[in-house]
């Protein structure tokens, strides 16, 4: 299907991307490529045709419910871009 | 020494002939004075190869030297190593220093193995061309103007230009086969769940496994040995037996029925593949092996499938990329969304933000049913394909890739027409199933790859076919005219 550019820029918003206004036409074209490309699936039949979400079909592994992890916030937080007292510094979200 | 395999190396460190040191700084200097050519690496790692090199000789000296002891090799840029630049080539990572080591790099370090460096991929392992790298593209060492094939273009470069005999890649959709194929080398792509993903940065969890890359099926095993297994730390991760891969090399391959999809060598094959291709068929056959044609009926919905799956659970994935925890972040963001967009506008390249967006169209209200749901139906479609015709043969041939490798740019522009340089891989991971790639003849001077496809959890008789093949032809042991010693 081919979108409109409004179409991506609402994508855009919904995934968290800035794009630049030259940067929106662009990609409104590939993108429709890409969606003309994929939409070759809905010609095929998948009647009673059970969705494949692993491909060994396996179930979650669970554990045991006990502590098993060191508490390495320090080492963690040494590549974070803004740190102070342990926590992760970002713009007020609150008033 | 540069053209020596893993195996060969292995056998001069335990003859005494050289030390993993002299080893070592041999590989570093031919890093350092040819890889200019071939930018096939991100990041060489000189202060930790000569350390782990130092050690292996000292291991090897109190008589505790393993097979990898002292083994030099790469490791794509995917995998986090303590305390080295992991940049899954992209700006978003370009300051990221792993605090931690990936399962598969532990397990290499336990093993003695030496780090030489990081090596050059797409962005975030999308792409197949290694064009997307915000490091600018690995070169091809047949023909510096034509790509080495992608996600894992600068492990495939740098083993045929001889900078190192091995490294690690991984494949979603082929990035470990048709890098492999393009450039004359070797390479598995294992089972789904054979080796752990613990470490590996996530491009879309259901597909995504690591394998090894080398000269030599040989080489590949003697990898696969330390790569596999078992990790809690990874929950898809298969808990089951590890067989030694190198036991089963030189088994007979009288009686192996080969199946050639009709699909696989219909059109848009270019013919001095294809006769590549038949010609290795017919070494096969020499070597005892039955063929017979088979089909794979689905195999026009495995692109389709997998440009909606991949980019739906990539754009899950690279949701952490939010300039918080890790990474880059943008210049003075005013608040929450713009430090979101801004960071994840200017970390992304175009390609990963294409996908991103793919994924979050196919994910969104109203579209889940008609596309991500359809695409998993059509994966179990392509799935009872194999399965059915994995019933009747041992192992399914076929090419790597429709052409050989192409020029730097040429398919740049156009995505569509760079993800049809996949047609013949990307059902595979949609399947879960084991496949290689090994040279098998050139065309136009350039290097042709034959992919062998085989059952769930089939690696070590993969390894034997393709070793067998080996034994008998010499298409991997040829290099690019270029190779300087």
């Amino acid at each position: 299907m081919a979108l409109e550019r409004s179409d991506v820029e609402k994508i855009a918003h919904l995934a968290r991307l800035q794009l630049r206004e030259d940067e929106v036409e662009g990609y409104t074209q590939t993108l429709s490529d890409i969606l003309a490309l994929v939409d070759q699936l809905q010609a095929a039949d998948t009647a009673d045709v059970e969705p494949m979400a692993h491909p060994l079909d396996a179930v979650q592994r669970l554990r045991a419910d006990v502590v098993s992890e060191d508490n390495q916030r320090e080492l963690l937080q040494s590549v974070a871009p803004a740190v102070e007292n342990g926590l992760f510094l970002v713009p007020k979200v609150i008033e | 020494m540069f053209d020596k395999t893993l195996a060969e190396l292995a056998g001069g460190l335990a003859a005494g002939d050289f030390s993993s040191l002299e080893l070592t700084e041999s590989c570093l200097n031919r890093i350092k004075t040819q890889d200019a050519a071939y930018n096939s690496f991100i990041t060489v790692t000189e202060e930790l190869a000569l350390n782990q090199a130092r050690a292996a000789d000292s291991l090897r000296a109190s008589g505790k030297a393993g097979i990898f002891t002292g083994l030099p090799m790469a490791h794509k840029d995917i995998f986090c190593t303590q305390g080295v630049r992991t940049s899954c080539a992209s700006r978003m990572l370009d300051n990221f220093i792993a605090p931690y080591d990936a399962t598969l790099i532990r397990k290499f370090n336990e093993a003695g193995a030496v780090t030489l460096g990081k090596t050059n991929m797409d962005e975030f392992a999308m792409g197949s061309s290694n064009e997307s790298s915000f490091y600018g593209p690995a070169r091809n060492p047949w023909d510096t103007e034509r790509v080495p094939g992608g996600s894992s273009g600068g492990s495939a470069a740098a083993i045929a230009a001889r900078l190192v005999p091995a490294a690690t890649g991984t494949d979603t959709g082929g990035s470990i086969r048709q890098p492999a194929a393009l450039c004359g080398i070797t390479g598995l792509k294992p089972t789904y769940g054979r080796v752990s993903r613990y470490g590996m940065i996530a491009f879309a969890s259901s597909l995504d496994q690591a394998g090894p890359m080398a000269r030599t099926a040989e080489d590949a095993a003697l990898m696969l040995n330390v790569m596999a297994g078992f990790d809690p730390l990874d929950s898809t991760c298969v808990e089951r037996e590890v067989p030694d891969y190198s036991a089963s090399l030189n088994d007979s391959l009288e009686g192996l029925r080969i199946g050639l999809p009709k699909e696989y060598f219909a059109d848009n094959l270019n013919p001095a593949i294809a006769e590549q291709v038949q010609n290795a068929i017919r070494e096969f056959e020499k070597l005892g092996a039955t063929v017979k044609e088979i089909s794979l009926p689905n195999t026009a919905l495995a692109v389709p499938a997998y440009y909606i799956i991949a980019p739906a659970e990539a754009s899950t994935n690279l949701s952490r990329f939010d300039g918080v925890r890790y990474g880059y972040r943008c210049d003075n963001p005013v608040d929450l969304e713009d430090l979101y967009k801004r960071t994840r506008g200017e970390g992304f390249g175009d390609e990963v933000k294409r996908r991103i967006m793919v994924g979050t169209y196919a994910l969104s209200a109203g579209y889940y049913d008609a596309y991500y749901r359809k695409a998993q139906q059509a994966r179990r479609l392509i799935q009872q394909d194999f399965v059915k015709a994995l019933a009747e043969v041992d192992v399914i041939m076929g090419p790597t890739t429709p052409q050989p490798a192409f020029r730097i740019g040429e398919k740049s522009s156009d995505p569509v027409q760079m993800y049809m340089e996949d047609i013949y891989t990307l059902a595979l991971n949609l399947a879960g199933l084991p496949g290689m790639s090994v040279p098998c003849g050139q065309a136009q001077g350039l290097p042709v790859g034959l992919q062998i496809i085989g059952n769930y959890f089939a690696e070590a008789k993969l390894l034997n076919v393709a070793h067998r093949f080996q034994q008998a032809t010499d298409w991997h042991t040829q290099a690019p005219a270029s190779i300087k010693g």
